[in-house]
């Protein structure tokens, strides 16, 4: 286990750099809270949708404006097998709601001073461990269920498989992005303005 | 003017937009897309490798991230101290905004299942196997999937989007109610 484990300075201090950043910047949205990831999913708080969607938005204009420039700009999309795609995105927020917390918030969560969150990052290392002693079992199964390839590859995105411009994907996400903001802005603002429910 | 690191929140629009701009520079610079799941199956099979090495270098699963016992890959690698970082990156946030914050047990939780710190732990601990299981079936979590995925425009990343949101409301509506919307 410990013969060639380190891949080097380079890319070890970058990555260190980049999640930096990342935990920082997740702890100032405190998006690294219990109460604002239930917030969320019980329609409350929409911290957690608001950071991702200006996320992708953003995110999505810039790589694909690199990719307009060098388009040998490799991808990392992940494969559409999409009922394993389906099943562990059910399982996954099953998991998230229990816990509070998803992979990356809940490692940065740790540092912002959650204690329960503890149990929950040996819990997903377990997780992980099971999955693979069952991955050989279902990797020629379940997981080749609903594979979608174009170009003899399934790691596919909506532009390959509509043969539309990523642009008219991100401007519709934009615009939704912008209403979605929009009228939870407003619902929040009214919300503040009567006076708090007692319950 | 405060200094803006020493604000206790910023903005989530302000947050969103530096991880967006932080995906490009993880794009351009190392030609990766960020993520942190993966790293949880790495420590995974170095962990059962401690003590069973030919079980993890046989496994179907593991050889993708860890090789074979005759050609091992690195594990120690990008994402591994991203993901150590990120912990780190957290703790200095809340450190300059003088932050006191301890959990135990959250508010909501204890309004719903009681102050027990055990039984948050327990179902903390099962909540993370849950959360890595579908994480690695789906293929990733909420920022390779959801938000490297999602910008890339990736077909996998929005079916797992929507399906886990989904399964998020409901799971959190069935442990809580419409009655814990007043306790978060």
């Amino acid at each position: 286990m410990f013969e060639n484990f380190f891949a080097g300075w380079e890319p070890v201090l970058m990555g260190a750099g980049i999640g930096l950043v990342f935990g920082f910047l997740l702890q100032k949205a405190a998006v690294t809270r219990y109460q604002t990831i239930l917030g969320q999913f019980l329609f409350k708080d929409f911290t957690v949708l608001k950071v991702m969607l200006t996320a992708i938005v953003v995110g999505g204009i810039g790589i694909y404006a690199m990719r307009a420039m060098n388009p040998d700009m490799k991808m990392h999309i992940k494969n559409a097998a999409l009922l394993g795609n389906v099943v562990g995105g059910l399982i996954f927020g099953v998991g998230m709601a229990i816990l509070g917390y998803c992979p990356g918030t809940g490692t940065a969560a740790l540092g912002d001073g959650s204690r329960h969150v503890i149990p929950g990052l040996l819990g997903m290392i377990v997780g992980a461990g099971v999955y693979a002693e069952v991955y050989p079992f279902i990797k020629d199964g379940l997981l080749k269920i609903g594979v979608i390839t174009v170009d003899e590859t399934s790691k596919v995105s909506l532009p390959q498989l509509t043969h539309l411009s990523p642009w008219w994907f991100l401007a519709a996400l934009t615009v939704i992005a912008v209403v979605v903001f929009l009228i939870i802005e407003r619902a929040e603002r009214r919300s503040k303005a009567k006076p708090a429910d007692s319950v | 003017m405060k200094n803006p690191l020493m604000l206790t929140t910023w903005s989530p629009y302000v947050v969103g937009a530096g991880i967006g701009i932080l995906s490009w520079v993880t794009f351009a610079w190392m030609g990766k897309a960020l993520g942190t799941s993966t790293t949880m199956a790495r420590t995974a099979g170095v962990l059962t490798g401690l003590v069973a090495p030919d079980h993890v270098y046989g496994n179907a699963y593991y050889q993708k991230y860890l090789g074979t016992a005759a050609e091992p890959k690195a594990w120690f690698e990008w994402q591994f101290a991203l993901v150590i970082m990120m912990i780190i990156g957290a703790l200095v946030a809340a450190k300059l905004a003088r932050s006191t914050f301890v959990e135990h047990v959250p508010e909501l939780w204890t309004w719903r299942f009681g102050p027990s710190k055990w039984k948050r732990y327990l179902v903390a601990f099962v909540g993370g196997i849950v959360l890595l299981f579908g994480a690695r079936l789906a293929g990733g979590c909420t920022s390779g999937h959801g938000i490297s995925g999602g910008m890339q425009l990736a077909v996998s990343s929005w079916v797992f989007f929507l399906a886990m949101f989904a399964s998020g409301v409901v799971t959190a509506f069935l442990m809580f109610g419409a009655k814990g919307r007043s306790h978060v």
